[in-house]
Order: C-alpha cells, then structure tokens, then sequence
C-alpha cells in the first residue's frame, strides 16, 4: 500500500509552481529577453521606430580598445576585492571565533559595513581619499606625486577597490564565522591537545572543513563585484580619470541610462552577462572539484 | 455612540465635498530635474500658478537630478504614464526633438488660444531651442550662460582693478598671481561646457561641422584645431607652472566652493552659480563675474545658453493641456521672471522679463548686481550659425570623452595634438551611431 502523500494530476504540481514561474518570467526572462533584443537593433530612447543592424552593436563595441579595457579592469578588480575581501573577513573570522577579548561585541560590529549603502559608503570614503581635504591628503602634501587619486588612475583603481572590500568584508566575515563555529569543538580540542599550534589547527582543521562556505563565497564575491561595483565608481570618480575605474557595469549604466544609448549598453550587458556565465562555469568545473562537502 | 457616529459622519461629508470640490480644478503633472534649494524654488513656482487661478492645479515633482528626470519621463512616457509637462535639460532636446512624444510648444499655445510673442525671448535662448525653422518647440525654462568670476582683493594686489579681457592678459594675471603668492590663481574642473563650448561660440569657431550639427545629423566634430588647439596648449602650460589648479568632488573640493572661500582667485563657471557663491561665501571676500575672456584680435559673439526648457509630452486630455498652456503663460510674465531670477541665480528668458526686472532695480544693489552681465554676455552680438549652440548626438558621451581626453592630457598621458585627434575619432564614432539610430528622420 502506498503511504506517502502524492498527487496524482500533474496541473497542481504545476498550479503550485507557476505564480514563481511567473515571477523569474516578469523579473528575469522579460528584461533579459528585451536587452537581447535591443541588442540586434538600434533603439530610438523615446520610441519611435528600432532598425535590425544584426551583430553591429556587438561589433562596435569590441571595435573600441577602450572597452577591452574595461572588461580587463573588471576581471582585476574581481580578483582583488574577493581576495582582499574574503581574506580580510577570514583573518577576522579566525579572531573572533577564538574567543579573544571583546569578540563578541567585535562580532556585532565587523557586520556593519555591509549594512551600508554603497553610495553612502563611497561618500565617507572620497572625503577620506580626498587630495585636497581628507586624511589621506597628508601624503599629498608631501608630494602631489604620491597621492592624487584625481589624476593617477593606479591611486583611484586602489581607492575604489579598497571601499568595495571594505563593504564585503562584513558579508564574508558573518558566512566564515558561521562555518567556523558550525565545526564541532571536540575535534579541534582533540588536536590542541595532541599538541596543533593554532596555525596548525586553521591549516588542517578549520579551513578544509569550511571549503564550503570559501567556494561559496568565492562565487557570490566574484558575480556580486561584476554586478554591485557600480554605484561606488559613480560616487567615487564617475569612472575617471580618464575611464581608469571604469568598469564594465559603468560603462553599461553610464551608456545606458545617462547617455541613452540603449542599444550599446544592452550589447554590453549580454557580453557581461556571458563573462559571468563563463567564470561560474569555470569555478564551478575546475574549483568545485577541490571542495569537500561532509 | 450616535453623537460620535455623526461626527464620523459629518467629517467624511465635509471630505467628500472638498473632494468634489478640488476635482473641479483640472490636475496635472510637472516633473523637473532640480533638487535642494532650486528644487524649492520650482516647488514656490508651482504654488504661485496654483494661488492665481482657480481652474488648475499643477504638481511638481522633482526626480532627483536632469538625468533622472530624462530617464524617468522616458521610461513613464514608454509606458503611457508621463507627466504633461517635463523639464529636460540642453542635451536632452536633440533625442525629444527627432521623437514623436512631444507636442511643439507653438501647437500647445494656439491650440489653447494663448498669443505668445515669441520674438520676445533672448536670441541666444530661444536659437537654442529651436528648429531650422527657427519655430521653438519647447520653453526655455532655467537659463544661465558661463562667466569669469575674479576675486577683486586678489587682482587688487597685482594692481588691477578690472577683470581681464583677453586670455594673454589672462594668463599674465595668472603668472602675477602665482608671484603674488596665491596658490590657486585658477581653479578648472575639465567642464566641456563653461570651457570648451563657450570659447568656440565667442570665439566664432566651429565645435561641429554642419553648423554645429543644426544643419543635419551627419555632422562631423572639428576640435582637434585652430584656437582649441592653442587654448587647451595655454591652459597645460598655465597648470603646468601651477597657475591652474585642478579642483573636482574627487580633489575634495568643487571650483565654487573653492572660489567661495577664497582658495582660488578664478573660476569659470554658470552664473547660476551667483547665488551659491554669494551665500557661502567667506565674509570678506569681494568678487565679481566678468565676460570670459577671448584671444587678442578676436570679435567677441555671444556666448552659449545652458540650462533646460520645457516640453509638453503626447498622451494626455485636451484639459490638460490647457492647464500645461496656462501654466506656461503664467511663467512667460514678467513677473514670474523677476521672481524666478531672484529666488535663483537664473537669468531671465524674455526681453520683457529682463526690461521687467531692470525697471524694478533688481540689478542695483547686492547680491543681484553682477548678473546682468550675464544678459550682455548672451546678448553680445547677433546668434551666428556657430554661436547657437551644439544640437549633436550622444551629447552626453561625447563630453565624457572631452573631460576623459582633458584629463589624460593634463596627466601628461598624451599631447594636446595627438588627445584632441583621438577625441574627434571618438566622438565621430558616437555621432555615426547616433545618426545610424535615427536613419530616416529629417532633423525638424
């Protein structure tokens, strides 16, 4: 005799997905389906009439060197505030989980930053790196060479990749701590009594056993600084100087939405969309392999 | 119980009739790109429009800032919920006017029974705005053009009492100044507009090809020569020698602010700006605002409007339109004019407004005087082809790509011949793609 609760129609299993189908359709397929579209034709901002022209809006845009260099700028700066980001939350992550003094108000406390707006964050952080005004404007005054994020685009690259990792070090440090605590006590007890430095237990113990929440981590940190980035170049340096933070998302809000070219910035957000698909099918064919999960 | 329920019931009566009562004014929208203190301003506007009559009632809602503003009513006007009236700004017009979503200023009046002089706007204002026929389609609103503002205590030490009027007389000042030991004789923020735009319309010289692309789409950019070239060379040797100071948001200070409070002796900027220099000023700090200066030998033109107008969108009732005509007519008097320009540093739009304000003694005294040079800076000679304005596409790129180009040079990243080559290149790129977008549509 069958115990087990089934429904035999397969209309309601379908009833009781289909108001989520609708919303991934109205949120994602919609929106998606119409920048591919625009993509193919050159769409006029006020409406009005959209010619076909094919692959030349892709065409144009891989025609301009300084596009290649966007894309370049975006994959750096995804290595770097990942690694600075996920290093930073671990090395924090460690601390906390050892029970040192005050822990646990810095537990509370380091989560912060991610609970900032972007633009706000990226406000506080211009007055910081300001030449002519912030903390950071000591080492303009002994030499304009040393500090000018105005100018030098290395000096801005630094300042906007040091506020995004500021920001996501909160998220990476609450999903480590999570993982570290989740090991149970009584093998890391075990190894300290075997005599394990503290070293010695993170390198065998707590971090093979949190391979996890790192790969997991590594995928959310890579899509999130391709996608989340924007809104801190905005307000950081408007993508300057000369186009030295501008990165891919930039270029598609700034072609997009301040300079309505439509068409452009939707052949850039497939091409976008295509750089991310490949990259979390690398990680997770090549990455994934590395993880151990319990 | 009852005495309670009867109040309850009185009061939804007396909301019901006031209801009834403001739906017989006929309601409409105005959406506009200003924010803080000129957000409030064009808020006071609307209740003035409101308190004159009792047909209509106008709300003004601001998005934020001109691109969201553009963005937004493009993005309500695709969905069929615009607002009647929009405020866009200089750049904006060309994509609205080559669309169908508008309805032309000259219709909108005529249709509503209105008779607008429309030879009583300023030259340079109205040329901007309008079409090959010279007919306007929308209604300048907020105008200013660019001034050289000078710090008159700092001239005063290298003995001058007037500002420059020549850019050699203005790179000596620069040079005395610098002697003089004031760090900062002029503070630049890369502005294509209060900078490169502006010298070529005083200067007669073309930014464009086809009249500045007034003549047709397939205009060609022609900057990479002639004066731009010296001018920009000028300027890096200025900067380079430390008489030019870079100050933008990422330097932690903006040319006004740095003018404001006296850390810089020179700026070109809006005479929008008037206002805000005048109220953040350091106390004793006297300062005026001059013509910009032009090279030796040339024939001063007018100089460019910037600033937005007003359009009326498609899809609206006929009711509302002739709120968006009353409104209109209300803004065209010389009164809203003087209130306009006093409560902001804009200038006025119309000849009668100016007549108006004048009359009135508003240019008299501080903190007003100063800014009707602003008037005879746009009024300095009759609009030529080349000192309407820009009317290409993709304005807002193209400029990105002059500050971008600027930048390098004064980076020293490239030369000022090879930057501004490269800028031409670019910008012709966007101005065939824009030209490509709009293939068929004849330039109204």
């Amino acid at each position: 005799m069958e115990k087990r609760a089934t429904f035999s129609a397969a209309w309601i299993g379908f009833g009781f997905v289909l108001p989520q189908i609708l919303l991934v359709f109205t949120f994602f397929y919609w929106p998606s389906g119409a920048a591919l579209f625009w993509a193919f034709t050159l769409e006029r901002p006020w409406g009005g009439g959209n010619e076909w022209v094919g692959f030349d809006n892709f065409r144009q845009v891989f025609a301009d060197s300084a596009y290649w260099a966007s894309i370049v700028r975006s994959l750096f700066f995804a290595l770097a505030t990942t690694l600075l980001s996920m290093g930073s939350g671990l090395l924090l992550a460690l601390s906390c989980d050892r029970g040192l003094k005050f822990s646990l108000g810095f537990r509370t406390l380091f989560v912060w930053p991610y609970a900032i707006v972007a633009p706000a964050a990226a406000l506080a952080f211009r007055f910081i790196f300001a030449p002519d005004a912030g903390i950071f404007s000591m080492l303009t005054k002994i030499n304009p060479e040393f500090w000018n994020p105005s100018q030098n685009g290395y000096h801005a690259m630094f300042m906007v990749i040091f506020c995004y990792a500021w920001k996501y070090t909160g998220l990476c440090f609450i999903f480590f701590l999570a993982a570290l605590q989740a090991i149970p006590r009584s093998v890391i007890e075990a190894a300290a009594m075997d005599g394990a430095s503290a070293t010695r237990r993170i390198r065998d113990i707590q971090l093979p056993l949190i391979t996890p929440t790192i790969f997991f981590l590594i995928v959310i940190s890579i899509t999130d600084s391709f996608q989340d980035s924007f809104g801190i170049v905005d307000v950081m340096t408007d993508g300057g100087p000369a186009k030295a933070t501008e990165l891919m998302v930039y270029k598609i809000y700034f072609d997009g939405f301040r300079g309505l070219d439509y068409s452009g910035a939707a052949a850039q957000s497939i091409v976008l969309m295509l750089v991310m698909m490949a990259l979390t099918f690398f990680q997770f064919r090549f990455i994934e392999r590395r993880v151990h999960y319990s | 119980m009852r005495a309670k329920l009867l109040i309850t019931a009185a009061a939804a009566l007396l909301a019901a009739s006031t209801a009834a009562f403001s739906a017989e004014r006929i309601k409409f929208e105005f959406w506009h790109g200003l924010t803080g203190d000129l957000g409030e301003a064009v808020g006071e506007v609307c209740k003035r429009f409101n308190d004159s009559q009792s047909d209509y009632e106008i709300t003004c809602t601001s998005q934020g800032s001109y691109d969201n503003a553009l963005q937004n009513a493009i993005a309500a006007y695709r969905a069929k919920k615009n607002p009647t009236i929009v405020q866009i700004f200089d750049v904006g017009t060309l994509d609205l006017l080559l669309s169908d979503a508008y309805v032309p200023a000259h219709k909108l009046m005529e249709d509503n029974g209105y008779k607008i002089n429309w030879d009583d706007y300023i030259p340079a204002i109205s040329n901007y705005y309008a079409d090959s026929k010279g007919v306007l389609n929308s209604f300048p609103f907020n105008s200013s053009t660019a001034m050289f503002y000078w710090n008159k205590d700092a001239f005063a030490k290298i003995g001058k009492t007037e500002a420059p009027k020549t850019w050699e007389e203005a790179f000596d000042s620069f040079k005395a100044l610098k002697a003089a030991g004031y760090e900062c004789p002029m503070g630049w923020n890369y502005d294509p507009w209060a900078t490169m735009e502006q010298f070529s319309a005083i200067h007669n010289i073309p930014v464009a090809t086809k009249a500045n692309g007034y003549q047709g789409l397939d205009a060609e950019l022609v900057m990479s020569k002639g004066k731009f070239v010296q001018f920009v060379k000028d300027l890096k040797k200025a900067y380079d020698d430390g008489q030019v100071k870079i100050k933008t948001p990422a330097t932690g200070e903006t040319i006004v602010q740095a003018f404001a409070n006296g850390n810089c002796q020179v700026i070109l900027t809006s005479i929008g700006d008037h206002g805000t220099v005048g109220k953040t000023q350091k106390p004793d700090l006297h300062w005026d605002v001059a013509y910009l200066p032009v090279y030796a030998g040339t024939e001063r033109k007018n100089s460019l409007v910037g600033g937005a107008s007003l359009w009326a969108l498609k899809g609206k009732s006929a009711d509302e339109y002739k709120g968006a005509a009353a409104f209109f007519n209300f803004l065209a008097k010389p009164e809203s004019a003087l209130f306009w320009s006093t409560r902001t540093g804009y200038v006025p739009v119309t000849k009668s407004g100016f007549e108006f304000m004048k009359a009135q003694g508003f240019y008299n005294n501080a903190p007003y005087k100063g800014r009707e040079v602003a008037i005879a800076s746009l009024n300095a000679s009759p609009v030529t082809e080349l000192t309407r304005g820009l009317r290409l596409g993709n304005m807002v790129q193209i400029r990105k790509e002059t500050v971008d180009t600027l930048t390098d040079i004064f980076a020293n990243k490239v030369s000022v011949d090879e930057g501004l080559a490269s800028l031409n290149d670019r910008a012709n790129a966007l101005l065939r793609k824009f030209e490509k977008t709009y293939a068929g549509v004849q330039l109204p």
